[in-house]
């Protein structure tokens, strides 16, 4: 009767907690700050650490709860800290952020196994949260291993251990979550996912490197350097020669004199005339933009995406999660055979008073070939084959009049210098010209059968309006480098630097080891409700709808109650080498006909197995005689003889009784 | 509203015993060696597991929200493992084996150290805990060893008193779930009387002449059987001759100079609680300054002697008094 209230009155006078977990649930918490240190700003990042350290040192040398009016402050600073730097306390970040710290600043007032459990249990919490920023195979992985301090703390709250050394407490847990795993992978696929959340998902306020809506000068130089894939592509058939391997991101129409930009486009894409196309999917990773790159020239566009006039998609909200689509492309086409007016005087628009040296050497082409628009092209092409341009990403800066200054002074630069010069001298020359960005090239990763598109593969070319051959790409930059567009930017770069051709193999490893990079995005990541209705497609289940996947989620976690309780009720039966020994004796008469019966003893029942065998009499004489002796004669059968003995009942073989 | 809330659970669980026979299987005396199987062992959530539960499903609900594979795969992993730890606490408790249980001795309202023979089995036994009567000792037991769990038993009366149901319970590993078996050893401790707190002392053995008298020197006393090594001159010769064996002259040992007759008869004027309070009181004094005693009770009677041994046959002789 007493008993709860009894139980009650312990809760109140609960013992103070140990050394032991109170360190594991430091280590836990520092493990969570260092998973999140990454998103946290440093000067939050490193106060907390120095409260975590010197917590665990105040209680190291005498424990105790922080006193109130430290705790106070240091909430309300904390909370303060948060606002001021993310101006709110919702959202992914800020309460990412405010978790991190309050976990810090529970450890504080943590005297109790109670107080531990509370603060366990929100590490774990704050664990998951470290992974809504990064959904990475790594950051998966390392956060599953933060796992480990928080259940190890768990099992060092239980009383009544035998004394294990830190670095062995941390063992257990690793094996409970690796006999857990198999259980966590089933419930992972089988979990109806939801359609649409349940509540609203406040975008990610994260600045990633990336194309952009518009191109001035210098823009490129962050993404071509950054290493980072951007999207994978794998291909129906064939993939396209590498000269071909050109993903359209954003056209560009208006030039200010110094960026270029986009302009409103309609839904209305322009007609365009191919022969074959070519059918692949993407995988785009998360880019804070709605531009999906596509394949030059893209024919349509997938669900919850518009195909624009210039034939460039745009998704209906910002990628925020990798996002995998299915495209087809036309290689050779025909785009856009008649220009209509609007479009060419947009496609012929210069700023006044802009590049005047530019515009003297175009009006100067276009009285020499004279209306042969072709011909201007090739002379443009020539002019930077062949005029002493080179391709570099540290180009020296350009003054007000850009394109002139890089045309007759510089001489260098990289693909958005080409290609703005390139579109800018087509336009004075008369002939109808625009920017293209998007990334060209990539590499072919032959294990995964897929192209691998980097950032750094991120690249800008122009596209000239021929009379009856449509929109046609030019690629000035690779008339100046060809290597550009066969080997990637950072090699066009470095051709002829030797300290590049040292970490060959190391871009050559990473590359391959993308493959897995690639699995991860798109099997576990990419695994939402669309692919969970297909799961059952092998099994001749066209939609596995909610219901199906819950009755299939309850059946395969009896079977693992099945797998789990086999495990638990099982019993190793028989410690005692010596009876096991016997026991197989007594299997092996039985087969031959002389079973013990319960009302023998192993002397009584071994002569009476030597009677009914007379032809091994004498070995069954000697093996009774030595468990009788091994049995009785000793406290613990001596492990020689022993030894002997089990040898000698493997090797009997009883030969059927004859009657 | 604590008593309310006592009065309550023992509410519910008099009811659950009444209709549910599983629960009531165990719970009658049996006899000892006990061994912990599937059907005795009960699982369910502790608080912190219930609790810990909701936090899962919100941390699914998170997850599922953002549509965030990563995180709901850590969730799932840390479901399973707490899933799993439910196992875990099962195969602590089962094979658990009681094999014996050893009395100690104690004085009604003292508690009585009680010790249980746990045997381990084949595996490492970690934070069990053992709970008799609102009391709670953890211990761990290694692989293929047996431990002597000693836990205080509270008393009450003198006389027989049987043990009462012993739980042995578990929250290892996480402290997620909790897993319990009921034991009810058929087995009863004697508790000895409590002595009175002050009184008389005993009659002085000097005052009593004519017993000192009777029982002095070497009289004649009886007539035993021959034992190897009896003297020669001690042999009853006459008596032999009429008897098969040889019979021996027995002669009454010279008594120690002081002693303590203690005798139930004496106290008459008390009721007989009194009297074995009483008794029991001089028991221990002369325990206490090593005063050799003899106890006669009604039924039993304890010839003189001293020692621990001594002392705890009376005080058991009054402790199974009507």
């Amino acid at each position: 009767m007493s008993s709860i209230v009894s139980r009650l009155r312990r809760k109140r006078e609960e013992a103070p907690l140990e050394a032991r977990p109170f360190d594991l649930l430091c280590l836990t918490a520092a493990v969570v700050l260092v998973l999140h240190a990454m998103q946290l700003p440093p000067w939050l990042d490193a106060p907390l650490a120095v409260v975590l350290a010197l917590r665990w040192w105040q209680r190291r040398r005498k424990p105790g709860r922080a006193p109130v009016y430290l705790k106070l402050p240091l909430v309300v600073l904390l909370a303060a800290t948060v606002i001021f730097h993310y101006g709110n306390i919702f959202g992914r970040e800020p309460g990412s952020a405010l978790a991190v710290g309050l976990l810090v600043l529970k450890l504080l007032e943590t005297e109790t196994p109670r107080d531990a459990k509370v603060a366990v249990a929100f590490a774990c919490f704050t664990l998951m949260a470290a992974l809504l920023s990064d959904q990475g195979m790594v950051a998966t992985f390392v956060v599953s291993l933060g796992l480990l301090p928080a259940v190890a703390s768990m099992r060092a709250l239980q009383p009544a251990r035998l004394p294990t050394s830190l670095r062995r407490e941390l063992l257990p847990a690793f094996g409970l979550l690796l006999a857990a795993l198999p259980l966590s992978l089933l419930a992972f696929v089988l979990v109806p996912r939801l359609d649409s959340p349940l509540w609203g998902a406040p975008p990610s306020g994260q600045a990633r490197t990336g194309l952009s809506e518009g191109m001035s000068p210098g823009d490129f130089v962050d993404l071509l350097t950054d290493n980072h894939p951007a999207l994978r592509a794998s291909f129906d058939s064939e993939p396209p020669a590498p000269a071909q391997r050109y993903f359209r991101a954003y056209v560009m129409w208006h030039y200010d004199g110094r960026r270029w930009s986009t302009l409103p486009t309609g839904r209305q894409p322009v007609p365009v005339e191919y022969r074959d196309s070519i059918g692949y999917r993407i995988s785009l990773e998360p880019t804070n933009q709605r531009i999906l790159p596509a394949l030059d020239v893209p024919l349509s566009a997938p669900g919850n995406a518009i195909l624009g006039t210039d034939r460039a998609i745009t998704s209906t909200k910002p990628v925020q999660d990798p996002l995998t689509y299915e495209l087809r492309s036309a290689l050779s086409y025909r785009l856009q055979p008649e220009l209509d007016e609007s479009s060419r005087r947009r496609a012929l628009q210069l700023p006044a008073e802009f590049n005047p040296r530019t515009l003297e050497l175009a009006g100067q082409w276009r009285r020499t070939f004279a209306g042969r628009d072709d011909l201007i092209v090739k002379a443009a092409l020539a002019l930077f084959h062949e005029g002493g341009f080179s391709y570099t990403l540290a180009p020296a800066p350009l003054g007000r009049d850009a394109v002139d200054d890089f045309l007759f002074s510089t001489h260098e630069g990289f693909c958005e210098h080409y290609a703005s010069a390139f579109t800018v001298l087509m336009r004075a020359a008369g002939v109808p010209a625009r920017v293209v960005t998007g990334y060209q090239g990539g590499y072919w990763n032959k294990l995964g059968q897929y192209l691998l598109v980097r950032q750094s593969d991120a690249h800008a070319w122009s596209e000239v309006w021929l009379d009856g051959r449509g929109w046609i790409r030019v690629d000035p930059t690779a008339a100046v480098r060809p290597e550009r567009v066969s080997l990637g930017a950072a090699a066009a770069a470095a051709a002829g630097q030797s300290e590049w051709q040292g970490i060959a193999w190391l871009r050559e490893m990473r590359n391959r080891w993308d493959v897995v990079n690639r699995w991860w995005n798109e099997g576990v990541i990419g695994f939402d409700a669309l692919r969970q209705r297909g799961l059952l497609t092998p099994f001749g289940v066209r939609n596995t709808d909610t219901t199906t996947l819950s009755v299939l989620l309850a059946a395969s976690s009896v079977a693992f109650a099945v797998i789990g309780l086999i495990w638990a009720l099982w019993r190793r039966r028989d410690e005692d080498p010596l009876r096991a020994a016997l026991r197989t004796l007594e299997r092996r008469l039985a087969k031959a006909g002389v079973a013990r019966r319960s009302s023998e003893g192993p002397q009584h029942y071994l002569q009476r197995a030597a009677r009914a065998l007379p032809g091994q009499r004498e070995q069954l004489d000697q093996l009774m005689r030595s468990y009788l002796d091994l049995r009785y004669a000793h406290q613990t059968p001596p492990p020689e003889p022993l030894r002997r003995f089990r040898r000698a009942v493997r090797d009997f073989r009883p030969r059927h009784v004859v009657k | 509203m604590a008593m309310a809330v006592a009065e309550t659970y023992r509410r519910v669980q008099q009811w659950a015993e009444r209709r549910l026979p599983a629960l009531t299987r165990y719970r009658r005396p049996e006899s000892l060696p006990i061994e912990l199987h599937r059907r005795r062992i009960y699982i369910v959530p502790s608080g912190f597991g219930a609790a810990f539960g909701v936090l899962l499903l919100i941390m699914l609900a998170g997850a599922l929200n953002y549509a965030n594979n990563a995180a709901l795969l850590l969730t799932c992993l840390l479901a399973a493992a707490c899933v799993s730890s439910m196992l875990v606490a099962f195969r602590t408790l089962d094979g658990l084996r009681l094999s014996a249980i050893q009395a100690g001795h104690a004085i009604a309202g003292e508690p009585l150290a009680l010790q249980l023979h746990v045997e381990a089995g084949v595996r490492l036994r970690q934070a069990i805990r053992v709970e008799l009567d609102s009391q709670t000792h953890a211990f761990a037991i290694p692989a293929h060893e047996t431990l002597a769990v000693e836990v205080p038993l509270p008393t009450e009366h003198r006389g027989w008193q049987p043990l009462p149901r012993i739980q042995l319970w578990t929250s290892w590993p996480l402290g997620l779930f909790r897993a319990w078996s009921w034991l009810y050893p058929e087995m009863s401790v004697l508790v000895w009387p409590r002595p009175e707190a002050a009184g008389p002392p005993p009659r002085s053995p000097t005052d009593d002449p004519i017993h000192q008298r009777l029982h002095h020197g070497d009289d004649l006393a009886a007539l035993r059987d021959y034992r190897a090594g009896d003297p020669q001159r001690r042999i009853a010769w006459k008596a032999s001759a009429r008897h098969e064996g040889l019979l021996v002259k027995d002669f009454e040992q010279p008594r120690p100079r002081l002693e303590w007759r203690l005798d139930w008869r004496d106290l008459r004027h008390l009721d007989s609680e009194s009297r074995i309070a009483r008794l029991a009181r001089w028991l221990g004094e002369a325990e206490a300054r090593g005063v050799p005693s003899s106890l006669w009770l009604p039924g039993e009677e304890i010839a003189h002697g001293a020692g621990p041994a001594h002392y705890a046959r009376c005080m058991n002789a009054l402790a199974k008094l009507p």
